[in-house]
């Protein structure tokens, strides 16, 4: 009897958070039990599969046949390092939603709690199928079986109109992109019928083939990790959903769609071409900059999040085209350099964006309110969520020492040591990228600080946020879970890349583990000390100590007396919450400069008005200038075919007629 | 290794750096008075100040939260932090690896956040507005500051500020045309970040061209001490880096005691010449309408990417 392979063991873990969610149709409207006993249990599965991957990485790889569907297709399921890296960063950020969900779900309108488990685990079940999946046929059960629970998760409040529409609208991009999925796994098996992954790593397909497969797999999976312009579905999908599902669905499922575009385009295809990485660049730079300039406009909290997925994903993507370039160079350092920052930033955005997300479902809760403007002041009444939250923010805003510091700091090392590229063209381009790539991150800056600000802090802009009640004691662990994760990325950097370097080794055949070693667990120095360091942890301390020293140094020398009296601000008389900045006055010069990006309605006051009111209103230029022509195009083919369909019966008969006779006259022996 | 002359030298730039920002404040202010002839301040003003406001009790608005009585700690820190690896005297620095020149940037960064966060606070009108503008600077600035120290960093071949200063300072003398651009790019940035006149007016409290002044409003006592402490250290880390960058000579390199004794006077001239400089430079230039500072920074930028092509294009030889 062989020991429990890793491999099993994640598949018991996926079984498991099957019949978790099964157990939830036992009583489908016991709330209790649901959310106090079988969401624990699911957190409890991704301990274990969080563990278990991280044992797993630097391992074998293991492979397993799974007998099930349709005969003489069995699954075949694979555990590498790629796999390793996306189960470890699933099974850990679940832990935490987890936790969260099982105080967040009570009883409510909408979807029974009971059902809402069973997706919630299935979603859970079959994001790490997506990750074991060995051949085509289980990548795309795995891959719909995940949109659909996800569809369905979205659509809890399915009452809504609204939430109708993004429900449709984010079913219709997934199919989109399966589509082109399914035909870039047709495209990789070139002729031979062989479906499995195995059979696809074994064929030399041609430059114009691989092309096109690489294509369809940056289409396909583009659409589901939210790519301009198949990025729609993100900000209406992410509002629509429950807090856990935006934080699973943002942190977690958008990862399955870069492991997959990783999977497609280092490991079942050999071959790279450097233009495809220069494609990746340019949609990755145009999504990180529009991603980002819609997140400091947007007035709705959850809103505001999916945009900022959507730059993070756009400079997941940059890093990815980075990788791709210097790979079809062979240069492979900084291959793995720019690797490693794609594989950091998938892991640092999980947990940071999961923690912002689940700390706006907090605020929902308290306050019944999604709109900025509304809100206010907070972190009198939430301390835990406010204090957590700006753990999530720092890190989001990309500023050490916090995780999301750590991959931009490596992107920008690998844009900066890039010369040297054959190619005079790409010379130039990579370092005008890497400037595109600062300005994003700088407007991220921008972004959370409107979040945060107008969330937390100020006056309360409601008489309602009074009776604001802090996240509960579930709600808190899960936060604490990962704002622990955020920071442990952010000050440990070198600690994590030798443990995920075991991926980039697998896919480049280099991997930056053995320069980090020789530097000590403390620094962070991928070429070399000499040429760029960064110690996280001594300069956390070096902040922390000044501050403590500066606090007992004003209290020794001279006092801490406090007195507490009204605001100053300039001795204005009228300091009502209403005097502070709105949502939309605070994003009025991102609105300014960058008017051409935008589609804005804006309504001025005039001096004759009695009751003046400024109102603007934003929206997203692609939605007029691309889905809203295909969709009357759309429409105007099927009113032309509506002629073909006049309802009489003979018709019909005379166009099958027709049909055979011409099948009769072609298609002769 | 860390030596023990390394402990002294990076315990002396603290040290250094905490007494002579508020002198070269003081500095500035005189200079200024003198070229707009007036009576001049005297040059140890900021230190009168300071002690003053330390003695001072905090009078905090009934809205102010943990995270405003923080803020000042922080910021203080970071400045600490920033001015800790910059080499003024000395390119050996134990703390010098722990943040290279991006994540100085970032150091930068997490002060800004922090003190506009700040701003929006006690939740009044001048404050929110302050920390908009604030970051509105500050993210047309942060691009073109990366942008020269990315051109300095292709040609030390290294993002270590130390590193670059070294290979700047102990270099034959070769005339770089990039550098050039990436000056001008950074004594632009300079400007706006430090709150100084084209973008902002540090010595106004005309509520519609305030930027740095109108999100301290709310501060009092100790926090404002160490708010204004904090700001006058940014100027001296900036005014270190620019001179580090530009102008590193007799910046002692390693451990060299006599070395590093010589620096400190020729540290002194410099920031005196730097210092007259800025005040010259604000007394020509009118305080720009707050839109017209994305121009400003924009020049800044697209001069600092220009220093960067003429590295790649031109200098990639060199």
């Amino acid at each position: 009897m062989n020991s429990l392979l890793p491999i099993d063991t994640l598949l018991i873990a996926a079984c498991a958070w099957l019949a978790v969610g099964l157990l939830g149709l036992v009583a489908p409207r016991d709330t209790r039990f649901i959310s106090k006993t079988l969401f624990p249990l699911g957190a409890v599965i991704g301990t274990l599969v969080g563990l278990v991957a991280l044992g797993s990485l630097g391992g074998e790889t293991q492979t397993a046949v799974l007998v099930i569907g349709l005969p003489d297709l069995p699954f075949h399921l694979r555990l590498d390092n790629l796999s390793a890296v996306f189960a470890l960063l699933l099974g850990f950020v679940s832990v935490g939603i987890s936790i969260f969900a099982a105080g967040y779900f009570r009883k409510g309108e909408g979807t029974a709690p009971g059902l809402l488990c069973l997706e919630y685990h299935v979603f859970l079940a079959s994001m790490l199928m997506v990750l074991l999946a060995d051949d085509a046929y289980a990548f795309m059960v795995a891959w719909e079986t995940m949109a659909l629970s996800s569809f369905f998760l979205v659509t809890t409040d399915h009452r809504h109109e609204e939430i109708r529409r993004a429900g449709f609208l984010y079913l219709l991009i997934a199919h989109i992109g399966a589509i082109a999925i399914l035909l870039c796994f047709g495209v990789m098996t070139g002729g031979a019928g062989d479906y499995s992954f195995a059979g696809m790593r074994a064929q030399e397909l041609s430059p114009f083939w691989a092309s096109a497969a690489f294509l369809l797999a940056l289409a396909g999976f583009g659409a589901k990790a939210g790519l301009v312009p198949l990025h729609v579905w993100l900000p209406e999908a992410h509002p629509a959903a429950p807090s856990p599902v935006s934080a699973m669905m943002s942190g977690v499922m958008l990862k399955t769609a870069i492991y997959g575009l990783l999977r497609v385009s280092f490991d079942l295809l050999h071959t790279t071409i450097w233009w495809w990485g220069v494609v990746a660049l340019v949609i990755g730079l145009a999504t990180a900059l529009f991603g980002v300039l819609y997140s400091t406009v947007q007035s709705d909290m959850k809103r505001l999040l999916a945009y900022s997925s959507i730059e993070n994903i756009g400079l997941i993507a940059v890093g990815i085209g980075l990788t791709l370039i210097f790979h079809a160079y062979r240069m492979e350092g900084l291959a793995a350099l720019a690797m490693t920052a794609v594989l950091y930033h998938c892991l640092a955005h999980s947990a940071f964006k999961s923690l912002l997300f689940l700390c706006t479902g907090s605020v929902l809760h308290a306050t019944k309110e999604r709109s900025l403007g509304k809100l206010g002041g907070l972190i009198h009444r939430m301390p835990w969520v406010a204090w957590l939250a700006l753990a999530g923010v720092i890190a989001s805003a990309g500023l050490p020492p916090l995780s999301g510091f750590v991959s931009e700091w490596l992107l920008l090392q690998s844009f900066l040591f890039s010369p040297g590229l054959p190619h005079p063209w790409l010379n130039m381009v990579v370092p005008v990228a890497a400037a595109l790539v600062v300005l994003v991150a700088a407007l991220a800056g921008f972004a959370m600080v409107k979040f945060y600000g107008i969330i937390f802090l100020g006056q309360m802009r409601e008489p309602g946020l009074k009776d604001a009640h802090d996240a509960g004691t579930w709600e808190k662990f899960g936060l604490a879970w990962l704002a622990l994760i955020t920071l442990l990325l952010g000050i440990l950097p070198s600690t994590v890349i030798m443990r995920i370097d075991a991926a980039t080794r697998q896919l480049l055949g280099t991997g930056l583990a053995d320069k980090v070693n020789e530097q000590g667990w403390w620094m962070l120095a991928p070429i070399s000390p000499e040429r760029a360091s960064y110690e996280p942890l001594i300069f956390l301390v070096t902040i922390a100590a000044t501050l403590l020293l500066g606090r007992w140094l004003v209290r020794r020398l001279y006092h801490g007396r406090v007195r507490r009296t009204s605001a100053w601000d300039c001795g204005y008389y009228f300091q009502g919450p209403r005097a502070q900045d709105t949502a939309e006055g605070f994003s009025q010069p991102i609105r300014r400069i960058f008017e051409p990006m935008f589609r804005m309605q804006r309504h001025f006051p005039t001096a004759r008005d009695t009751e003046p009111y400024y109102s603007v209103k934003v929206e997203d230029h692609f939605w007029y200038w691309l889905y809203l022509p295909v969709a009357k195009l759309a429409g105007r083919i099927s009113t032309l075919i509506v002629a073909l369909q006049g309802g009489r019966i003979a018709v019909y008969l005379m166009y099958s007629f027709i049909t055979l006779l011409v099948l009769l006259l072609v298609a002769r022996p | 290794m860390i030596s023990i002359s390394g402990l002294l030298g990076q315990a002396f730039a603290i040290l250094l750096a905490l007494v002579l920002a508020p002198l070269l404040s003081g500095w500035v202010g005189q200079c200024r008075a003198w070229l707009q002839s007036r009576t001049a301040p005297p040059l140890l003003l900021p230190y009168y100040q300071l002690q003053k406001l330390f003695h001072k009790d905090v009078v905090l608005a009934h809205g102010a939260s943990s995270l405003f009585r923080a803020a000042p700690f922080v910021v203080f820190g970071c400045m600490v932090l920033a001015c800790a690896i910059i080499p003024s005297l000395s390119t050996d620095l134990p703390l010098a690896p722990a943040a290279d020149a991006l994540a100085l940037v970032g150091v930068f960064g997490l002060a800004r956040v922090f003190i506009s966060l700040a701003a929006m606070d006690v939740g009044t009108s001048f404050g929110t507005l302050g920390g908009r503008r604030e970051m509105l600077v500050g993210f047309l600035a942060e691009p073109a500051l990366l942008m020269v120290i990315f051109t300095l960093a292709m040609i030390a071949q290294s993002t270590s500020v130390a590193t670059i200063v070294e290979t700047l300072a102990h270099r034959e003398l070769v005339i770089y045309p990039s550098l050039a651009f990436a000056g001008i790019a950074f004594t632009f940035v300079s400007f706006a970040e430090n709150a100084r006149v084209p973008v902002d007016n540090p010595a106004t409290h005309l509520e519609l061209t305030m930027i740095h002044e109108a999100m301290i409003l709310e501060y009092s006592g100790r926090h404002l001490a160490l708010i204004e402490w904090a700001a006058s250290l940014k100027l001296y880390a900036y005014s270190c880096l620019g001179l580090a960058l530009f102008f590193p000579w007799g910046i002692a390199p390693g451990d060299n005691f006599l070395a590093l004794v010589a620096a400190i006077p020729l540290l002194l001239f410099k920031l005196a010449i730097g210092g007259a400089f800025l005040a010259a430079i604000e007394t020509i230039n009118a305080k720009m309408r707050i839109f017209r500072a994305p121009e400003f920074l924009g020049t800044a930028f697209m001069l600092a990417v220009l220093g960067l092509l003429v590295r790649l294009l031109l200098e990639s030889k060199v």
